[in-house]
């Protein structure tokens, strides 16, 4: 069993960056579209383990700062031709805040 | 609406590459169907040769399998041969009587193997060599059969060649011309060729004409016998003769052909609802039988197909590559020279070295090389793009790599290469993963093989080996990229050059109106093309455009560099290279505070503190900042350091006081954003301590004043930097340099540093602005002062405003969650 938990804002992300979150997990970077959709995704890159959190965000991708590969924020794979998963996990925004599930 | 119909005739390399840039253009627009005789989908023609050297397999080579067709709802039919079009019914029919109509038709039925009217070319045995059924028969006789005789010493013949003798076979290559591949190679170049190829146990005949092939007891070719009486056995002919375009088809339906179906630029030809690309076409009177241009034809010809009309095929220059295992030969354009023409010639017969460059007018016109093949490429876009070569060249001949590239241990022969060998220092990438990355996923361009490799993918000193390998592997099907006007990125196909000139001209200040006036292809570009935007923006409206941190590299939003275990690095200004006690201790408590693991001097004689946590920059700027010490930029495209020497103000020898100088051009150009990094230099006499000769800016203190140099690099590629001119007091050295730097910063393309900059806009070009009018230079100066007036310490403001400083901080959560951790 998991719960939602409240993660801040969805203010305090700015559009098509990110902020990261420190769980039992490890970091998980939050990122938010221009679309002020979210994503949560394991902020370690399956290349070498870049934070993808500092990554530029570009339509529903993530391109990682160390060597440029780029992730699906939604289910965080790799853009072919690499090949690689990062762990998403679920986000939602409610009343202007964005939740967190750990799971 | 009911779709319209596309019927194409000819399923290979031409007609069905026109079909995958159609889909990429109008996926939706037409119902296809394609005819091919042969009953195989569309293979790589190219790789034939290495499936008969036994160095791959068919299977290796099919491009688009039967599933692609199926996935996009392509009628395919293998093993039907269009015999007959009506044009006014607008059908195309089989011998069988299969009918099809359509409303545009494509035809791109390749070419026919040219067989002389030889006695005895019908015999069983004699056979030419252009598909997958020729090879299988080949690689048939290879196992039953001992002489094989080749018939035609150009790329084709040598490549069978050396596969049957790779086969085990005894090889002969008879040629009437008196040397190998005449159409491609000088008698020097070709001789080389031949020595070698004899060193792989290939025999030679040249200046020999076949009188006839003999039958031998079972039926089967057994000899050939020339016209001066010699003749040897033969169990199996290969005739190479050459290649004719496939123009039967369209010459039945009365279509215009000479030489080819005669096309205009828009690949249609007589027939308006006819188009035709491929080798069965003749373009400007020139038919190809090399991929590349092919490839650029079915792009235009696609164009036009989906009804956008604006692209023009203008006609190609080919290159050409011997696809034979250890050995590495180039040419291109003219190569012959004559008129009018000039030569310059490198020959090292016993290194096995040969390069010919052939100059017309100050540009290069052509290039054979033999044994050194690095510089292909290079050579290759010269020709391409008419380069005017005038000013470099008396260094031409040694090369691009001859200026220095490192990593890649200076390795210039791609296809002698062993697979073993690393060719990207950066990445770790060996030549056998990159040969077998082009084959089995079927690349065709450098973006390809970078994309699947990484090979040159990070600094690119091993572009031109990478390229190399690239041709060595798919011939002349290779289009290198050309430099000019290559797209920005995969979001636009507009270039730096016009993109820059749009937000110049139409006054664009958003990262969005450019994206939303230029129709680019994604919603929010990607991470190539929205940092080069933004800067574009930011440098050419200053003041008005505001910066976009979103868009910047994660060091320029950060303001420290990123390390590999996302910690970040921190370096503080000391303007000039000068410091204090001060300072020093600051810089000692803060690495002492923070737990820093390491503290180093940077090249560019610079304090580097690494290893600092995100969330502990702000607080380490606040205490840098208490001691007065604000950012150093060594993480931006941006001016990093201005490295001095002790100079007139301690040194002996010192004739200017360079750390003084030093100091008031890094005070100048703080917060320079620019479309790379920026790195000056001050020395204070000719000695050149501060080594200003390998700098953006350098500048060197003579007795009578200072003498300034530009587009100097120490990095992938050294660069001596150039003498621009020479200036007397202080002040000059900031207004000459300063406008030189605005000059760079108006019009270099995004990532394209000093050296780079000049080399394409050349120095001459710098020269007119800079020094040619007082008037302009002051201008150029001015607006450099005018962009720099409100710089803000980035660490001053992260420090100060809670909004930016956030960015920073990890956010830990309460967690609520069941989960027992
Ligand atoms: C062994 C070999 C090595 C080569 N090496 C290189 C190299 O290193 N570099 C390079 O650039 N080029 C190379 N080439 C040349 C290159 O393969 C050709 O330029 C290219 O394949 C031509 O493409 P195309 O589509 O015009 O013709 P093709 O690929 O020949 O396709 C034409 C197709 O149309 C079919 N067809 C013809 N008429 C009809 C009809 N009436 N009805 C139905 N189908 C029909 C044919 O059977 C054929 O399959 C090589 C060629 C060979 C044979
Ligand atoms: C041609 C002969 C040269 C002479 C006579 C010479 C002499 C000197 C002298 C007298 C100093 C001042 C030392 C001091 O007081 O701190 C100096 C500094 C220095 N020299 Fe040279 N030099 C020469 C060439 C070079 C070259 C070619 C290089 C490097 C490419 C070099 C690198 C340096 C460096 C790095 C310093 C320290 C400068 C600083 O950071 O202050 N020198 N040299
Ligand atoms: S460059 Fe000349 S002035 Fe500067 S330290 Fe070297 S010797 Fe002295
Ligand atoms: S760690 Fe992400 S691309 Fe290398």
């Amino acid at each position: 069993m998991s719960a939602w938990n409240r993660v801040c804002a969805l203010d305090e992300i700015a559009p098509l960056g990110s902020r990261v979150v420190a769980s039992h997990h490890g970091d998980i970077a939050i990122f938010r579209t221009d679309r002020d959709t979210v994503f949560a995704l394991h902020d370690k890159c399956p290349h070498k383990g870049g934070p993808l959190s500092q990554g530029i965000v570009h339509g529903d991708t993530v391109t990682c700062p160390l060597h440029g590969w780029k992730l699906g924020l939604a289910d965080g794979q790799a853009v072919a031709p690499d090949k690689g998963c990062s762990k998403p996990f679920a986000v939602k925004i409610d009343g202007g805040e964005v939740w967190l599930r750990l799971d | 609406m009911k779709k319209q119909k596309l019927v194409v005739v000819g399923n290979g390399m031409a007609g069905i590459r026109a079909v995958e840039e159609l889909l990429k253009l109008a996926p939706d627009l037409y119902d296809i169907t394609v005819f091919g005789s042969e009953p195989h989908p569309n293979y790589n023609r190219i790789l034939l040769s290495p499936v008969l050297a036994g160095e791959m397999t068919i299977q290796d080579i099919i491009l688009n399998p039967l599933q692609w067709y199926a996935d996009h709802d392509i009628t395919l039919y293998t093993g039907k041969t269009i015999t007959k079009i009506d044009r006014v019914k607008r059908t195309v029919s089989t011998s069988d009587g299969f009918e099809e109509t359509y409303d545009r038709l494509l035809l791109a039925t390749g070419s026919t193997p040219f067989i002389p009217p030889i006695p005895g070319k019908d015999l069983p045995g004699v056979i030419s060599y252009r598909d997958i059924r020729d090879t299988d028969e080949m690689i048939s006789a290879a196992s039953d059969y001992q002489h094989a005789v080749v018939i035609g010493g150009g790329l084709l013949g040598l490549e069978a060649a050396n596969g049957l003798a790779l086969r085990g076979m005894n090889v002969t290559v008879v040629h009437l011309a008196p040397w190998l591949m005449e159409r491609q190679l000088d008698r020097v170049a070709a001789g080389m060729l031949q020595k070698s190829l004899e060193a792989k146990g290939l025999n030679f005949l040249l200046e020999k004409s076949t009188e006839a092939l003999i039958r031998g007891e079972a039926g089967r070719v057994s000899a050939i016998r020339f016209k001066d009486g010699l003749e040897i056995p033969a169990d199996l002919v290969v005739v190479a003769a050459g290649i004719r375009p496939n123009t039967t088809l369209a010459e039945s339906a009365k279509l215009y052909c000479n030489k080819g179906i005669v096309v205009n630029d828009t690949m249609q030809t007589y027939d308006p609802r006819i188009y035709a690309v491929g080798e069965c076409v003749a373009h400007r009177g020139i038919a190809y039988g090399l991929v590349a241009p092919l490839f650029e034809q079915a792009k235009v010809c696609a164009n036009h197909l989906a009804n956008f009309g604006i692209a023009r095929y203008t006609g190609s220059v080919t290159s050409t590559k011997l696809k034979v295992t250890g050995i590495d030969l180039f040419s291109a354009g003219n190569f012959m020279g004559g008129e009018g023409t000039d030569e310059i010639v490198l020959n090292d017969p016993s290194g096995g070295v040969y390069k010919k460059l052939v100059l017309k007018n100050d540009t290069l016109v052509g290039a054979v090389l033999y044994g050194d093949t690095a510089d292909g490429a290079w050579y290759f876009q010269m020709v391409r793009e008419a380069k005017n070569v005038n000013e470099i060249r008396d260094h031409l001949m040694f090369g691009q790599s001859a200026v220095g590239d490192v990593g890649h241990a200076g390795e210039s022969k791609a296809a002698s290469l062993p697979d073993t060998a690393e060719v990207c220092g950066c990445n770790g990438v060996c030549k056998g993963t990159i040969v077998k990355a082009i084959k089995s996923q079927g690349l065709f361009t450098l973006d390809e093989v970078r994309k699947h490799t990484k090979a040159s993918s990070s600094c690119g000193s091993c572009t031109g080996l990478v390229e190399q390998i690239l041709a060595s592997t798919v011939g002349g099907a290779y289009t290198p990229a050309q430099s000019k006007d290559k797209a920005v990125c995969g979001c636009t196909d507009h270039s730096h050059g016009t993109v820059r000139a749009a937000i110049r001209e139409r006054h664009f200040l958003t990262i969005a109106q450019v994206m939303k006036e230029m129709e680019w292809k994604t919603p929010n570009g990607c991470a190539s093309c929205r940092p080069a935007l933004n800067y574009y923006l930011i440098s050419t409206w200053p003041g008005e455009a505001k910066d976009d941190p979103q868009s910047r590299f994660i060091n320029e939003r950060a303001h420290a560099n990123i390390q590999k275990d996302g910690t970040y690095s921190v370096v503080p200004r000391m303007w000039g290279g000068l410091t204090t006690p001060a300072e020093l201790r600051a810089i000692a408590d803060v690495a002492e505070k923070y737990q820093v693991p390491t503290v180093k001097m940077t090249g560019g004689a610079r304090v580097d503190l690494l290893g600092i946590k995100k969330d502990d920059l702000p607080k380490v700027w606040a205490d840098l900042g208490q001691a007065g010490m604000v950012s150093g930029h060594a993480y931006g495209k941006s001016i990093r350091t201005v490295k001095t020497c002790v100079g007139a103000e301690h040194c002996r020898f010192g004739t200017q006081k360079s750390m003084s100088m030093g100091v008031q051009l890094e005070e100048m150009l703080f917060g320079m954003w620019s479309p790379h990094k920026v790195k000056l230099a001050v020395s204070g006499c000719p000695r050149n301590c501060a080594e200003a000769g390998i700098k953006d800016v350098g500048v060197i203190g003579v007795d009578s004043g200072y003498e300034i140099y530009v587009a100097g690099n120490g990095g992938i590629k050294t660069e001596v930097a150039q003498f621009l001119c020479k200036v007397k007091t202080d002040e000059e050295v900031k207004e000459y340099s300063g406008a030189f730097l605005q000059l760079y910063r108006e019009e270099g393309f995004y990532l394209e540093r000093t050296c780079h900059y000049v080399e394409r806009v050349g120095l001459d070009h710098v020269k007119a602005a800079v020094l040619g009018d007082a008037g302009k230079r002051r201008e150029l100066y001015e607006r450099l002062l005018f962009a720099l007036q409100d710089y803000e310490d980035p660490w001053t403001e992260a420090v100060a405003k809670p909004a930016v400083r956030r960015e920073y901080q990890t956010i830990v959560l309460k967690e609520v969650s069941g989960v027992t951790a």
